[in-house]
């Protein structure tokens, strides 16, 4: 698990997530493309959420395509955010959707 | 039109056999998935996800290929969507020893991008992994999934 937050202690890591839960299955080229970053580095923080399990990786002839994995994140959630009540999260949540107006759904 | 895929990964300390079996044994299948798949699990044979409580198909397909313990591949559409060949989406479950661990890599493609099929499994598999998970490494399911299977 130490390794999922110290994958997700980055702003780039998690923007590439944000990417491949967009689009499943981009190339690191495709990637590379949608990112403000060096190949080189785009690389680097794959490798990183791939050893955390957050990002699974299918060969297609040689095309290496990527994919979030959230089944990791789905433990995190199930430790702590579960085991509370699952009602009161709920009524947080409507609370601050109400404060924040509808525009925000 | 062009078709979309997830890919899910999860480490599981168990055997590539308990896994299978964890699958395609209803008996299994009921306690961590609420539901249970229930086929012969022969190439072109069919298969249904049912409700373990009503044992109203939910889930149905044709199984495509078979190979225990390593690797099941079927197809997936919902029950009432049957009749539709488009509706039809395919599940591959790889099973392969890793470390001491068992690798259990889920590939569901051919799903129609933002479609409430793709919504649904998104949703769906990374709950029903992390309960297998548990179901397998503590012989319990997740909570969330006990409270229900105890009603």
């Amino acid at each position: 698990m130490d390794a999922v937050f110290k994958a997700l202690a980055d702003p780039g890591r998690r923007k590439l997530l944000d990417r491949l839960f967009e689009s499943p299955g981009l190339t690191l080229g495709q990637l590379c493309e949608q990112m403000d970053m060096t190949r080189q580095a785009v690389s680097q923080h794959l490798a990183l959420l791939e050893q955390a399990n957050l990002v699974s990786t299918v060969w297609r002839g040689r095309e290496k395509l990527h994919f979030l994995n959230p089944v990791p994140i789905h433990e995190v959630y199930d430790r702590w955010v579960k085991k509370f009540e699952r009602q009161s999260m709920r009524a947080l949540a409507q609370l601050k959707k109400r404060l924040e107006g509808e525009r925000h759904d | 039109m062009t078709k979309t895929e997830h890919v899910y990964v999860m480490y599981i300390d168990s055997t590539p056999n308990r896994i299978f079996d964890a699958i395609v044994k209803p008996e299994f299948a009921r306690q961590y998935w609420l539901h249970e798949n229930h086929s012969d699990w022969r190439p072109g044979s069919s298969w249904e996800h049912r409700d373990r409580e009503t044992g109203q198909a939910k889930i149905v397909g044709k199984v495509v290929e078979s190979n225990p313990p390593h690797r099941l591949v079927f197809t997936w559409a919902a029950a009432a969507e049957a009749k539709d060949p488009n509706a039809y989406s395919r599940v591959t479950f790889d099973i392969e020893p890793l470390d001491g661990m068992v690798k259990l890599t889920v590939t569901h493609d051919e799903l129609i991008p933002g479609s409430s099929m793709e919504k649904g499994i998104t949703n769906g598999w990374p709950r029903v992994l992390s309960s297998l998970k548990s179901f397998l490494e503590t012989g319990k399911p997740l909570p969330i999934w006990a409270k229900a299977a105890a009603r």
